[in-house]
């Protein structure tokens, strides 16, 4: 992440770049600023002979509000002290003052690391014992994501990355650290949406799109970008392997936020898909304190609907039958309290566990294989034909 | 068939001829089994515990304190695996010795004895022992029983040898002379028997060693030597060097006299210098006796009246009891009372006399005689015997089965060196001798498995012994111990017994569960410690790197906060739970309980210890040759602890 080249590369974007970086600057410091105070609290009261002790807001489903009016899921007050004489929080209470103290260490080299490599950076063997800082990297994320919260700041902010997921293509140019992107000529594998997708590392630039279709998995996105629906359709075209990843999120947000593209979802029609865009549209209990950042409250949902089957005249061989689990997790959705004043959801829900089956987007190529994108989602477009 | 028409029918004087009286020595040795010689190894065993028990019974009777040495020679190796080899064991003790008349009686011939006809607290009981080991041996090896005996320390010992006359019951001396060779002992006299015997040697469960092993738990007052056969032939002369610990008799530090393994001998040593109280003799308890034993009392009594009978030839018999007896057994056609006659009672009569006897409400009988071992001596015992770090132990007070008086203790060691994986083990005594066999034929065991150990947070399986680091010993004492045979290896299951031991272990369990927990509250609050302590270094290395604060100095204060906290954590448990306070306060100071933590002990039975430390060991050992030898690493040497008071 040559993040000082960029400065020094001359190029026709100087103004945007220079004020990208000088945020960035400002961001490290005020990042770097927040961890310091974190521990310049421990060393206070450890000298003065009191209980070192920070908090740590609580990420739990109990702890996430919904926030009608703004139609996101927000993290609610409620934290939880985290004491280094406490039987069960020492070990925990060094693992963040250790990761604390690594990410202090990208900040000060203007470096990133993906969780992964923040497992490894503070990974060793405690002195004078078999005991090893970190079990795995599941206790590593963890504590980073302890750390985002209790210090206010994010994932980005603290120069961790996830592992990227998601691709993108359509007609649009970005600028990715300072190199030009032309998502229209991204061939067949398209363009990999980065972790990080904040302003200082991507600029958007020729927007030239009318919406973004999202779809659930590469599968299905290799179809559309086959049969050049983007081009066709003048759109954008992303996937996000799945539930997406952080970087898919934000980038889909900015799309929307700040060049108002509307966000179309094409999702399997089972529980995973509808909490899928559960989580794009209002975002998710996890990183409910990222949400006014990653939710786009207008999303829609285009399908597969439940309706579907009958609607476009399906086989009976697409059928999958719902499962016990498919069934209780439908109903507990159905009951989050953001599904439950929305009747076409509600409808929805219940006409998919009346059917008793799911179906995958894929399930549509039993009529044609190209069916998707030339009937399915045109005229489904053309109608308006959503529910959000 | 064919034979007996051949034959003359035989007529009653034909086979009157035949019929003669068997002697009690002809149906022992064909019936060996009945006293505990069914096989060479257990011959081995009860030829040595029938001496080391009339020992010991015969010392503490002197108002001796009891050393006694067990040697076992291999005079012929097994010849294979299956087939006994020969050996010759020799018992020495330092006891009062035997006066030259009654050698041939007491170990010449089968039921002999002082202890039979008496109602009295003894080891052996009913006096066949030690001349059925003889006779044994020489049955085996055409070998007589060699004894000396010094009943007198200012004149010569006697050396006789003795044969035995199954047939008639009668001994016969082969040599009887006096001699000088006899080994010094601390009182001057005493008795040594040698038999040879064909046998096996053999460690495990139910060896020779096991049993001495227990004898010295359950009595602490005696010093037992044991030469076994590998080291018979070892060279004793650096035995002083070994013995430097136990002399060193420093008054500040008490210490843990503990069984230890020399080159040529394993010591059991003392721990306790006091003898057991001396037992009274006692009268039989009516509720005690049958109907054809009270008959026979009738018949050989000397007295003439009732109410002299049941004066002296029982206990607790009132004359308040004799009027009511007398009255409920008198007819129309004979009045019986305290005057009447012996002679004038018949059967039909006294068995009158007999139920009304059984019928009235008599007290229970005294109980003076019953001499326990001690809850001080057993935990003696125990410390010398078990390598544990939790004792305690309990004395009941006496109960009453069938007549007969009793008394039950038990002792209890937990942890240690004890292995965890494994059921208790459960050490078993009747009038302090071992019990070796048929554990789970005896009453004492099936008490241990009745007992819920749960509740004393050891694990149990349904219907079996606890599993643990534990060693359970039982005692029971009584004027007559029931028995399930004649070889004595397991006590008999009376309800009233089983009760007794059931309480005395769970008195037991009561104190053991209560230092489990105990020790599971400190080493939690200890592991809580190392937690702090293993991550403040972490941490303070990362406040440095963050803040640029000095290391050290916020490893110190952090370090002194974590030593802060556990200690205040291990005082606001005493505050808040009373319960953990007085428990550790109560646990150390009882008498009954010893806690050993790295070789440190609680409490007095130190005393004993000590005043044992000064103890002279035998000087026998200058007798032998002197010859320089290295000394050699032994298995289980285990000398002296250090060991300091345990603050309440």
């Amino acid at each position: 992440m040559a993040k000082k080249k960029t400065t020094k590369k001359p190029s026709g974007k100087k103004r945007t770049k220079k004020s990208a970086a000088s945020s960035r600057k400002e961001r490290d410091a005020k990042t770097a600023k927040s961890l310091e105070g974190l521990a310049e609290g421990i060393v206070k009261s450890a000298l003065s002979g009191r209980e070192p002790k920070m908090d740590v807001p609580t990420r739990s489903a109990g702890n996430t509000k919904w926030n009608k009016s703004k139609g996101i899921l927000q993290m609610g007050s409620a934290a939880q002290e985290r004491q280094l004489f406490n039987m069960g929080q020492a070990r925990k209470f060094m693992q963040t003052l250790l990761h604390g103290q690594g990410i202090s260490n990208l900040i000060e080299q203007e470096k990133t690391l993906s969780l992964r490599g923040m497992y490894y950076s503070g990974l060793h063997t405690i002195q004078g014992t078999k005991e090893k800082t970190f079990n795995d990297q599941t206790e590593s994320d963890g504590i980073l994501e302890d750390l985002e919260v209790s210090i206010g700041a994010l994932r980005e902010e603290l120069h961790v990355f996830a592992k990227k997921r998601g691709t993108m293509v359509g007609n649009i140019t970005i600028i990715d650290s300072g190199d030009t992107i032309d998502c229209r000529r991204m061939g067949s594998g398209g363009y990999a949406i980065p972790s990080i997708c904040e302003p200082d590392v991507i600029q958007f630039e020729n927007v030239e799109a009318d919406f973004v279709l999202h779809v659930e998995k590469d599968t299905v996105w290799q179809r559309f970008n086959e049969d050049k629906f983007w081009k066709t359709h003048n759109c954008i075209l992303t996937e996000g392997s799945g539930q997406p990843p952080r970087g898919v999120r934000r980038m889909l947000h900015r799309l929307n936020k700040e060049h108002g593209l509307p966000i179309i979802c094409l999702l399997d029609c089972d529980p995973w898909g509808h909490y899928i865009y559960s989580v794009i549209k209002q975002g998710s209990i996890s990183l409910a304190f990222e949400s006014e950042r990653l939710a786009i409250p207008e999303a829609k949902f285009l399908g597969i609907r439940a309706k579907d089957y009958e609607a476009c005249g399906l086989s009976d061989d697409v059928k999958i039958d719902l499962n016990d689990r498919d069934k209780t997790r439908a109903k507990q959705i159905a009951e989050y309290p953001w599904f439950a004043d929305r009747k076409q959801w509600q409808k929805e829900i219940n006409t998919m566990l009346r059917n008793g089956f799911k179906m995958e987007v894929e399930s549509l190529i039993t009529k044609d294989i190209s069916y998707v994108t030339e009937t399915y989602v045109p005229e489904r477009l053309k109608a308006e034909d959503w529910i959000s | 068939m064919a034979k007996k028409k051949s034959k003359p029918r035989a007529t009653a004087e034909s086979m009157a001829s035949k019929q003669r009286e068997i002697s009690v020595s002809e149906f022992f040795a064909k019936n060996r089994h009945l006293l505990g010689f069914d096989n060479p190894r257990k011959a081995l065993l009860t030829t040595i515990k029938e001496a080391v028990d009339n020992a010991l019974d015969a010392c503490e009777e002197a108002e001796i304190l009891p050393d006694i040495e067990v040697k076992i020679e291999e005079l012929e190796a097994p010849p294979s695996p299956t087939k006994p080899g020969r050996y010759k064991v020799t018992i020495t003790d330092n006891g009062p010795g035997i006066v030259r008349r009654q050698v041939e009686n007491i170990f010449g011939k089968l039921l002999y004895g002082s202890k039979f006809h008496r109602l009295k607290m003894s080891r052996g009981q009913q006096g066949i022992g030690i001349s059925a080991a003889g006779m044994y041996g020489l049955m085996t090896t055409g070998k007589p029983m060699v004894i000396h005996t010094k009943p007198n320390k200012k004149k010569a010992a006697h050396h006789i040898e003795l044969a035995m006359d199954t047939s008639k019951n009668q001994p016969e001396v082969t040599i009887d002379v006096e001699t000088d060779d006899f080994p010094e002992t601390s009182t001057g006299t005493g008795t040594m028997v040698a038999i040879i015997l064909e046998a096996r040697f053999q460690r495990g469960k139910t060896s020779v060693e096991a049993y001495l092993e227990q004898t010295a738990i359950a009595n602490p007052h005696a010093k037992i030597t044991f030469i076994p056969p590998d080291k018979a032939s070892e060279d004793p002369t650096l035995e002083a060097d070994e013995q430097a610990p136990e002399s060193n008799g420093d008054e500040e530090s008490s210490e843990i006299v503990r069984t230890a393994e020399y080159a040529d001998r394993i010591e059991y040593p003392r721990t306790i210098a006091e003898l057991p109280t001396e037992t009274e003799e006692i009268k039989p308890h009516p509720y005690g006796v049958e109907l054809g034993n009270f008959l026979r009392l009738l018949k050989v009594t000397d007295e003439k009246q009732l109410a002299g009978f049941f004066k002296n030839e029982f206990c607790r018999v009132p004359p308040s009891v004799v009027k009511e007896v007398t009255k409920k057994a008198s007819s129309s056609k004979k009045t019986i009372t305290g005057q009447t006659y012996i002679s004038t009672i018949d059967n039909a009569a006294a068995e009158k006399l007999y139920k009304a006897l059984q019928d009235s409400k008599l007290r229970s009988p005294p109980t003076d005689c019953l001499a326990p071992i001690g809850v001080r001596q057993m935990l003696a015992g125990m410390l010398k015997g078990v390598q544990a770090e939790f004792y305690t132990a309990s004395t009941r007070n006496p109960a009453v089965y069938r007549g007969n008086p009793f008394q039950i203790e038990a002792a209890v060691a937990y942890g240690g060196d004890l292995p965890g994986d494994q059921q208790a083990r459960v050490i078993r005594f009747a009038n302090r001798v071992p019990l070796l066999y048929q554990q789970s034929a005896c009453c004492s065991f099936k008490s241990v498995v009745d007992t819920s150990w749960r509740n004393y947070n050891m694990s149990q399986p349904r219907g079996g012994s606890p599993v643990g680091p534990l060693v359970i010993m039982i005692h029971m004492a009584s004027v007559w111990v029931p028995f399930t045979s004649e070889s004595k290896e397991a006590i008999a299951d009376y309800d009233e017994i089983r009760k007794e031991m059931k309480l005395a272990l769970q008195d037991c369990g009561r104190k053991l569960g209560q230092y489990i927990r105990r020790r599971q509250k400190m080493k939690r609050e200890g592991e809580r410690r190392d937690v702090f302590e293993r991550y403040i270094g972490e941490i303070s290395r990362a406040c440095n790197a963050l803040t640029g604060t000095d290391t050290k100095e916020l490893y110190e204060a952090l370090m002194k906060q974590a030593k802060r906290r556990t200690e205040i954590a291990d005082a606001q448990l005493d505050e808040e739970g009373k319960f953990i306070k007085d428990e550790h306060g109560k646990l150390a100071k009882e008498e009954d309980v010893i806690i050993v933590q790295n070789g440190a002990v609680a409490n007095e039975v130190q005393d004993a210890a000590k005043q044992e430390a000064v103890a002279k060991p035998s000087k026998r050992s200058t007798k032998k040759s002197a010859k320089k030898k290295v000394v050699k690493k032994v298995r289980k040497k285990k000398t002296t602890e250090k060991a300091s008071l345990f603050e309440g």
